[in-house]
């Protein structure tokens, strides 16, 4: 065991843990504006837009974000004609590349999340809204949206903490996140069990206070 | 198409034999992870609380930290690990562990973690009176476990597991940084080679997808052979 190694890789760490919470905070907030948007799809009746969301969320969750990642970073460039438009700013940078990745993936997963918590919504409760003489909007945005997420907050918990860990993913695309840091700090000194207590714990402590967070919300919108 | 023609102008057969890898490595790890549940869940079930914490360490430590970072501690340390406790033994040479069991085992170790969960959550819900019947009727315990808890536990593990082994599944993805040619390694040699990683990329996609939804079937089949009665 090199202590020293442990004190002088954590500062290195430390500041690698940001490049991770921008990744989490910006797909975690494009992702759920996208699970969102899918998930109403996949309440329509329309068997061409329920079928167009179901897919999105099939292919996603049933790929590796590994995969994903590849083929926006490395697949789309490819494209001669993207090269000329102004999404090139975007897709030429792999951080944005790879927030567009986890943004998509996290989506899939959340619009699944966010239906079963739609579906599980008591028609009564809808029902009575109506014969208030609510508009849909109405219903929608101040009774079934607050209900879902009260009911999701478990499930998306879980989701944030894997969209946590699928963030070291973003080393493979040449970003120095935690995960690329620890890489490097290995890959020079050839210690890998010092690193990985470091970098565990950095993620194991955000996973911790992730948790609680989750925690604390579902103890403060519980019924009462 | 001529991409992904068998023989020696496309890339085919190397696909395919990359796929068979990635279904091996999959199984392999998915077993290696059961051995773990096997020692870890009833460690969780314990009444001894130090066991207990020694089975949350291992649970939380690795679903907690990205699969990445476990690959490569497993990559870089495998084989330093293994000639330590080689020189104790008196063996001083330079071993090297190939990166299929690399891969298997770490990827075995996160999906073990998992099953630990869905297992010790299926032991749990099985009806306490099941016990107590076993209990009373003087059952050996190894007939009380195969014969009774097993079963009953297996159609409630089931679902879950079909979820751990999709996890197990993509996570092979990842084994390619360390370069044992699977799905995505093999792709990503190809898109080197032919410079067309749009089209390499989404049929790597296609092959995932693919293995996912035959799985799926499986699994439901095996589902419904496990709730008969039911």
């Amino acid at each position: 065991m090199d202590l020293e190694l442990i004190i002088t890789s954590f500062p290195k760490l430390l500041s690698a843990t940001l490049v991770t919470l921008k990744l989490l905070s910006a797909s975690l907030f494009f992702g759920l504006f996208l699970g969102l948007f899918f998930a109403i799809l996949r309440l329509n009746k329309n068997k061409l837009v329920n079928g167009f969301a179901y897919g999105y969320s099939y292919v996603f969750r049933g790929t590796p974000l590994l995969v994903q990642i590849f083929i926006i970073y490395f697949g789309l460039g490819q494209i001669e004609y993207l090269r000329t438009t102004f999404l090139w700013v975007i897709l030429k940078e792999p951080y944005w590349c790879a927030i567009i990745a986890f943004s998509l993936n996290t989506g899939a997963y959340t619009s699944e999340i966010l239906r079963s918590a739609f579906e599980t919504i008591k028609p009564g409760i809808i029902e009575a809204g109506r014969s208030l003489g609510l508009n849909k909007m109405f219903i929608f945005t101040k009774i079934q949206i607050p209900i879902a997420i009260k009911q999701s907050l478990p499930a998306y918990g879980n989701e944030i903490i894997l969209m946590l860990k699928g963030t070291s993913l973003a080393s493979t695309v040449t970003l120095l996140d935690i995960t690329g840091v620890a890489k490097f700090i290995i890959s020079t000194t050839f210690r890998p069990i010092e690193v990985f207590i470091v970098a565990g714990s950095i993620y194991l402590f955000i996973t911790f206070l992730v948790h609680n967070l989750i925690k604390y919300l579902e103890k403060k919108y519980r019924y009462q | 198409m001529e991409l992904i023609s068998f023989g020696d102008n496309g890339w085919g057969d190397e696909l395919f034999v990359a796929t068979l890898m990635t279904i091996a490595v999959a199984i392999t790890a998915m077993l290696i992870g059961f051995l773990f549940a096997l020692i870890f869940t009833p460690l969780k079930l314990s009444k001894y609380k130090i066991l207990n914490l020694v089975a949350n360490f291992y649970t939380t430590v690795v679903r907690g930290v990205p699969e990445l970072l476990v690959i490569y501690l497993f990559f870089f340390g495998g084989s330093g690990a293994i000639m330590y406790v080689a020189q104790i033994f008196g063996y001083y040479d330079y071993i090297e562990i190939n990166a299929f069991l690399t891969g298997a085992i770490s990827i075995g170790i996160i999906s073990g973690a998992y099953s630990t969960e869905v297992f010790r959550g299926a032991i749990q819900s099985i009806d306490k009176g099941q016990f107590e019947a076993c209990h009373v009727l003087g059952l050996k315990k190894y007939i009380y476990f195969f014969k009774v808890i097993m079963p009953q536990m297996l159609r409630l593990a089931i679902p879950n597991l079909s979820n751990v082994w999709q996890i197990t599944l993509k996570d092979t993805s990842l084994i390619s940084v360390t370069g044992l040619v699977e799905i995505m390694r093999q792709s990503y040699i190809a898109a080197g080679s032919t410079r067309d990683p749009l089209f390499f990329y989404s049929f790597a996609a296609l092959l995932y997808l693919m293995l996912t939804y035959l799985s799926m079937k499986f699994i439901n089949k095996l589902e419904k052979n496990y709730s008969r009665g039911y």
